[in-house]
Formats: structure tokens, sequence, C-alpha cells
């Protein structure tokens, strides 16, 4: 069910699945440039969203991009810099 | 003079009731937890038998940031130390940061969980293992997430000795209490009612093959065969006297005497360590033996178990010199969360004056105790014993009595 381009929607799904949402956090809101701390995710839950999202999309992110990226749009930039740099075979 | 400890909040996850009305209703009328294992196909193992803890809808009793790090045992516990600390009227969030901490006994860890992750990794690759498998199988996660969850920073631990460990856990959450810490939560969940904890209990080669739940597990019974595990157990809040006087707490009794022994290694001749592990604690709570008003049993289900815990009650209270009871019959051997089940247990049974019956067993002639079976026997209970074994060579007891 992969598309080429990784969207909000796309992490939101991903989220929920590996970790869960905070009570409290609206997911559904407008969180792209919230901190992933401030919506409740701590360092484990961004490693286990990373790791879904490599095997997903069969990409290998840099250890270092799960701690630097860290907003919802950091990451789905940074997601869609690996995708276009590296086309998944079909 | 050292501080009083008294026990203040309970909270329940039996496969007899969910919450502390439930179970108390169905464990003073003798009602049976044990039936075919229905969490995996166990129809292909030697023991099929087991304690479940039914309708436990996680999903609707915890935060979805949970589910995914937890193992089921967690999970139950994480409900019983909310229902404790709703019980014992305390909000943590209106308590000092180091005002409290968390002490909990384990047995397994997160079996079904790891397993679950054990899985994905041999059949699928590293990449499909959860990140959260680095502590969720772990045997201090329900001391830490019960921590973190209700933000307790006090001191805290786990302790692993099997079911002598509930116990264990008590007496080093008075052990704190007795240092400075305001409370501790303590007490003890298990849960491994999948295949690796399975073939994991069934090594021991004390479970029972039965296939009648109503005559699987019978301590003291003439045709006891072993043990029927179960899962769940009780959370309890503990805090000094002084701490419940001054909050106006309801107080449900004192832990007032506790005893551990090892036992000498096997072939040494030496006297298995549970009758001085018996006279330890009533001698740290200042209590005769025939002060004391019921005995919990350990209730091994092991026929030269039986023997040893009968011939060490006979030697400090008597022949059939105390009444005994084992609910555990009802709900199977719980692991860690048995002896906290059992202090609960007592704390209801002193509460209501009434001591809860056994379930199943005949108690054979030999054994010489007087076994509560069937039906309740009302009793003025002021002093009730606990006593906990733990494979390998663990005796512990603890003492409870009612509040002055």
């Amino acid at each position: 069910m992969t598309t080429h381009e990784f969207t909000l929607d796309d992490l939101r799904r991903i989220l929920l699945e590996g970790a869960g949402a905070d009570e409290g956090v609206d997911l559904e809101g407008d969180i792209l440039d919230v901190q992933f701390e401030a919506l409740g995710y701590e360092s484990l839950a961004l490693l286990e969203t990373g790791s879904r999202i490599e095997r997903e999309y069969a990409i290998v992110l840099d250890e270092d991009l799960l701690t630097d990226a860290d907003t919802p749009r950091a990451l789905i930039t940074a997601v869609n810099e690996h995708l276009l740099a590296a086309p998944r075979a079909a | 003079m050292t501080t009083s400890v008294v026990v203040t909040g309970l909270g329940i996850t039996a496969p007899t009731g969910l919450g502390t009305r439930d179970y108390w209703a169905a464990t003073r009328a003798g009602k049976n937890g044990i039936g075919r294992v229905t969490r995996f196909d166990a129809s292909s193992y030697p023991a099929t038998l087991a304690g479940e803890v039914p309708g436990f809808a996680a999903e609707e009793l915890l935060p979805s940031r949970m589910l995914p790090q937890t193992d089921r045992m967690t999970r139950l516990a994480l409900v019983a130390a909310q229902w404790a600390l709703d019980d014992a009227g305390v909000d943590p969030k209106e308590l000092a940061e180091y005002d409290m901490g968390v002490v909990t006994a384990s047995s397994s860890g997160g079996f079904e969980f790891g397993q679950n992750e054990l899985q994905k990794l041999w059949s699928q690759g590293s990449q499909y293992v959860s990140a959260y498998q680095s502590f969720a199988w772990f045997y201090a996660v329900n001391s830490g997430q019960i921590s973190i969850s209700n933000g307790l920073k006090g001191p805290s631990g786990v302790i692993v000795s099997d079911e002598a460990g509930g116990l264990d856990a008590l007496a080093q959450g008075r052990r704190l209490i007795r240092k400075g810490t305001r409370m501790i939560v303590s007490g003890g969940v298990d849960a491994s009612i999948c295949p690796w904890g399975w073939v994991a209990q069934l090594a021991a080669k004390r479970l029972t093959t039965s296939d009648e739940p109503a005559r699987a597990f019978l301590p003291f019974d003439a045709e006891a065969s072993g043990y029927v595990p179960g899962e769940g157990g009780a959370i309890l809040i503990m805090e000094s006297a002084e701490s419940a006087h001054e909050r106006g707490a309801r107080v449900y009794g004192e832990v007032c005497g506790y005893g551990a022994t090892f036992d000498a290694a096997p072939g040494s001749g030496r006297e298995p360590g549970l009758r001085k592990a018996i006279e330890f604690a009533l001698d740290d709570a200042g209590v005769r033996p025939e002060d004391v008003d019921v005995v919990f049993a350990d209730a091994a289900g092991v026929p030269e178990l039986d023997r040893v815990e009968a011939q060490a009650l006979a030697e400090v209270f008597g022949e059939r010199g105390v009444p005994v009871t084992a609910p555990k019959t009802m709900t199977g051997r719980l692991y860690s969360g048995a002896a906290p089940l059992d202090v609960a247990t007592a704390l209801l049974a002193i509460e209501e004056g009434l001591i809860p019956p056994t379930v199943n067993s005949r108690p054979a002639d030999e054994y010489g105790i007087d076994l509560v079976t069937e039906h309740p026997r009302t009793a003025d209970v002021r002093t009730a014993l606990v006593a906990a074994r733990g494979y390998g060579g663990f005796n512990s007891a603890v003492v409870v009595r009612a509040a002055d």
C-alpha cells in the first residue's frame, strides 16, 4: 500500500500503530510543527516509529535523523528525501 | 520504637474477580476460577488448565500510549495500581515528588510480549522487533511503568524470588517506609500464560496434568498432583500509620511481621526453612502462635511440599492448632501475585470476620491441619499469617493484624 510520498497521514497512522497517542493530544490537529516530545513521544517511541517507516518503505534511515527530526514536518521531509534519493524497487 | 506500616489501598486483578468487591464476593463464596487455557492452544501440552483473568479490557482501562509497550502482566499491574491508589484516596500529584516509591515482585517478566518479539526476530528479522522489547519483558517493568505513569520518584525496585517475592516486596516496602519514605506501592502481578511461560513452568515438574478443574489443584489432599498456574495478583498501598492517620485514611491493617529463610541444598538432610520463616515473622510481629487467627497457606499442591508446610504449621501452632485456608485453590498459583493477593484477602477476612474457604481439596488426615474447606468460616479474625514459598528454596511469611 505504499506510495512514493510519505505524508502526515502516513505518519499519524504509524505513530498510532507503533506507540499509541497521548491523552489530551489531538493527532488530527495541526501538529506539523509541534515537537514530538510535546506530542507525548519519547525517544523509544520515535525509534519504533522510525523502524516501522523503514520496514514499510524499504528504506534505511540514519540513526541521527530520528534524533534530529524533532517535529513531524522535519521527519516527513527527511523521509521523503530518502524516498526520492533511493526509489524503492517495485 | 519502629514505625508501624499499614495498608490503606487494595487493587486486585484475579481470575475470580476484577476489583476488590468482585474478588471478595467470589472468594467468600468459593467460586472456581480455574478452567481450560484459552490464551493459547494448550491442547498439545501436558498441562491444560489455568486460572485466567476473564474480561480484562486493557484498551478501555489504559491510555493507548501504554498498549504497544506493555505485556499483559504490566497492563494488569497498572490497572491494579490505579485501583489501589483510588482506594487509598491518594492522588500522587498532590504528594511531594519523592514521597512515594514502587516495589513490586516479579517472577517471569513479560513473557508473552517477549515471545511475540522473539518470534518476529526469527521469522521476519531484527527490524521487526518492537523497540519496546528493550524493557517490556523485564522483571522491573511493572515497578517502572507504575512509577512513570504516576510520577512516583521515591525509592523503587523489584524483588525476584518466585512466589515468596510477593511477601519479600511488601517487606522491602515496609523497610523503605521505616527509613522515611511516606508511601510505597507494592505487591505483585504476573501473567505468563503463553507457550514460553508454559514450558518454563512445565520444566519445574510441579504443574498438574489433570484436566478436571475441580480435581486439579488439591493442596493437602491425598490426590494432590501439582498445581494449576494462574495470572493476576494484587497491588497494595503501604504507608506509615502516622501518614494514614494524618490524612484520615481508611486502614485495612498493619503489616506487623516478616520473616524469610532459604532452604539448604537438596539432599543436605537439613530441615526446610519454612518453619523458621514463620517463627521469624511471628517474633518480628511480637505475636504468639496462639494469637494467630488464620494461616493463608502457601499450598503448593505437591505432596512433598504440602507435607513440609503441614509439618511446619503443626510445629509452630500445634496439630490442628490454627485454621488454615488456601483461597488460591480458586485461582491457581499466581507466582509473584499470589502472596500479595493472599495478604489482601487476609485483610478482607479481618474486615469481614470471615475466613474464605479452600475449594476442591479434601485434606488428608496425615497432614493434621484444620483446613477451612467448602464454606467460609465466621471468625473474629484479628491476626493472620501468610506463607509463601518460591521455587529454588525461598520461604517467606508475613503477619498482618487489624488496625487498632
